[in-house]
């Protein structure tokens, strides 16, 4: 069968969603606050894919991911707003600056076997936090005002593309295969020859990559970020996603995002209250579907034509 | 051969290149490879199945026999290389898009030998093969072992079964915490009066 056989019906799904909400936002018919619902969406997908890669497909928990987000909005921020760099250029500087941070943080902790990620990324979290409080140039505690809302949708939706093209070119690769052996059993790993520290330390700043994109997507959508913006609670969110959605599936991780961002914009006017309700649908998904919405699975554009193609007689005729 | 905590895995574990040794050397073929990494003993040649299989249980069988020749880029090598495992173990090519973690203990030992086969090793380090496994399964384990020695594969085996092991090995060597007490040929040491007292629960 040919390869490039869907190609078409390929570029119309990845289009799609694109052409349909800029028309609605082009006619007027969004209102301001289904567009924030709609910015947070994507800004979410790419934090939950991201983070998937590192906890779902290589296995390694990180409690962090709110941290490199705040390395790439600040850079990305003070690049924009202070140097008057070019968006795309301070966008990719506040990638790289996250990416770096997670090599720092991951070099040392990734070469043991156990949870030391998760301590020490926990850590790193909170001293992102310290350290932006209490640094003057970039605003302490009240946090940088008046970043360039230069964040659109096309943006947003080119980053958000480029983020699960990456992420699945990765996953399908050979270094993919690594990871999976990794997570599956290190030991293991190790025995076939695959140099475990290595492929961690390339997933987890990977990784932290997208968040800092994330984050510099944020910045630039808000106006405004603030050291208390990137809490825990926030990396605990990105990690809810991608356990709801199923370690190790990006489509799972894609509509957990969707499905707790549209649950936090409902919830908003109950403030504390949505933490009770959080936990609950975590333990109802824990009690009935313990590997997440999607377990492992994806979903494939080409399986479910040829499915239909199949229901509708063979293809071709 | 050895009780517990006297250092048969860890031994096996330090020359395959996953730990590294605090003094001592190793040598292989003639050349010292102390405190080498992994991926590069096994492009030498040292394959090891580890003590209780360790099969990726999410992955099928077939991903996991890939992942044993994961160094080797060519395809066509590849493939050939399974239709060999797939040769000497007929059950994993009947179950090959299975995962892993369903197959039997037996057919899990089995994966894992395979797996290590797919590295095309000149020393193959086993460690405990018969763990868990019925007897008759132990025998067939070990019938493969020793066809798989007689192709021209050197094996270096640790085992808690000392009759069977004895009985299958042309050299042996007994460890206590971390060192040799005795060395022979197998056959000796399956008459060895001390031998039979200590493992093979003869009076």
């Amino acid at each position: 069968m040919a390869k490039g056989k869907y190609i078409f019906w390929r570029l119309v799904a990845l289009l799609l969603p694109y052409v349909l909400i800029q028309g609605l936002l082009g006619a007027g018919l969004i209102s301001d606050f289904q567009q924030i619902t709609l910015m947070m969406m994507g800004i979410n997908i790419i934090l939950a894919v991201s983070l998937n890669l590192i906890v779902g497909f290589t296995g390694q928990l990180a409690l962090g991911h709110a941290g490199f987000m705040a390395v790439g909005a600040y850079t990305a921020a003070v690049l924009t707003l202070k140097i008057h760099q070019p968006f795309l250029l301070s966008l990719i500087l506040g990638g790289l600056a996250a990416s770096l941070a997670g090599l720092l943080v991951g070099l040392p902790t990734l070469r043991l076997k156990g949870d030391y990620l998760a301590i020490a990324t926990l850590g790193f979290g909170e001293i992102i936090r310290g350290i932006l409080n209490n640094v003057e140039y970039v605003g302490g505690a009240a946090g940088l005002l008046g970043i360039p809302r230069l964040t659109t949708w096309t943006w947003l939706y080119g980053f958000l593309v480029l983020t699960l093209l990456g992420v699945m070119n990765f996953v399908n690769s050979t270094h993919g295969r690594a990871c999976l052996a990794i997570r599956e059993d290190e030991i293991a790993a190790e025995t076939v020859g695959i140099n475990t520290t290595y492929y961690k330390v390339v997933a987890f700043s990977l990784g932290d990559f997208f968040a800092g994109l994330a984050g510099g997507l944020y910045a630039h959508y808000f106006y405004l970020i603030q050291p208390s913006s990137f809490s825990f609670f926030r990396s605990f969110d990105v990690l809810v996603m991608v356990v709801l959605g199923g370690l190790g599936s990006i489509t799972g991780s894609v509509l957990a995002a969707m499905g707790i961002t549209l649950l936090n914009a409902l919830l908003q006017d109950l403030a504390e209250f949505r933490m009770i309700i959080y936990s609950l649908l975590l333990i109802l998904v824990m009690i009935f579907r313990p590997q997440g919405l999607m377990g492992r699975r994806e979903w494939s554009l080409a399986r479910w034509l040829e499915k239909r193609g199949e229901a509708r007689g063979p293809a071709g005729s | 051969m050895g009780a517990n905590g006297a250092g048969k895995s860890t031994t096996l574990l330090t020359i395959a290149g996953l730990l590294k040794p605090q003094k001592g050397a190793i040598y292989y073929q003639g050349r010292d490879i102390t405190g080498l990494p992994a991926p590069f003993l096994v492009k030498e040649g040292i394959a090891l199945v580890p003590e209780g299989r360790r099969v990726f249980s999410r992955l099928t069988v077939r991903e996991n026999l890939e992942l044993g020749a994961y160094l080797v880029k060519d395809k066509g090598e590849i493939s050939a290389r399974m239709e060999e495992v797939f040769e000497r173990f007929p059950r994993l090519k009947e179950r090959q898009r299975q995962l892993a973690g369903t197959l039997s203990g037996g057919e899990q030992q089995m994966l894992a030998i395979g797996r290590a086969l797919m590295a095309r090793p000149r020393l193959l380090l086993l460690d405990e093969p018969s763990m868990g496994l019925a007897p008759m399964l132990v025998r067939e384990i070990f019938r493969i072992i020793q066809e798989i020695n007689r192709q021209g594969t050197t094996i270096l085996l640790v085992e808690q079964n000392a009759h069977m092991a004895l009985q299958v090995a042309q050299r042996a060597y007994v460890l206590v915490t971390g060192r040799i007490v005795l060395e022979g040929s197998a056959r000796e040491l399956l008459k060895s009066e001390e031998i039979r007292r200590a493992y093979l629960g003869g009076q």
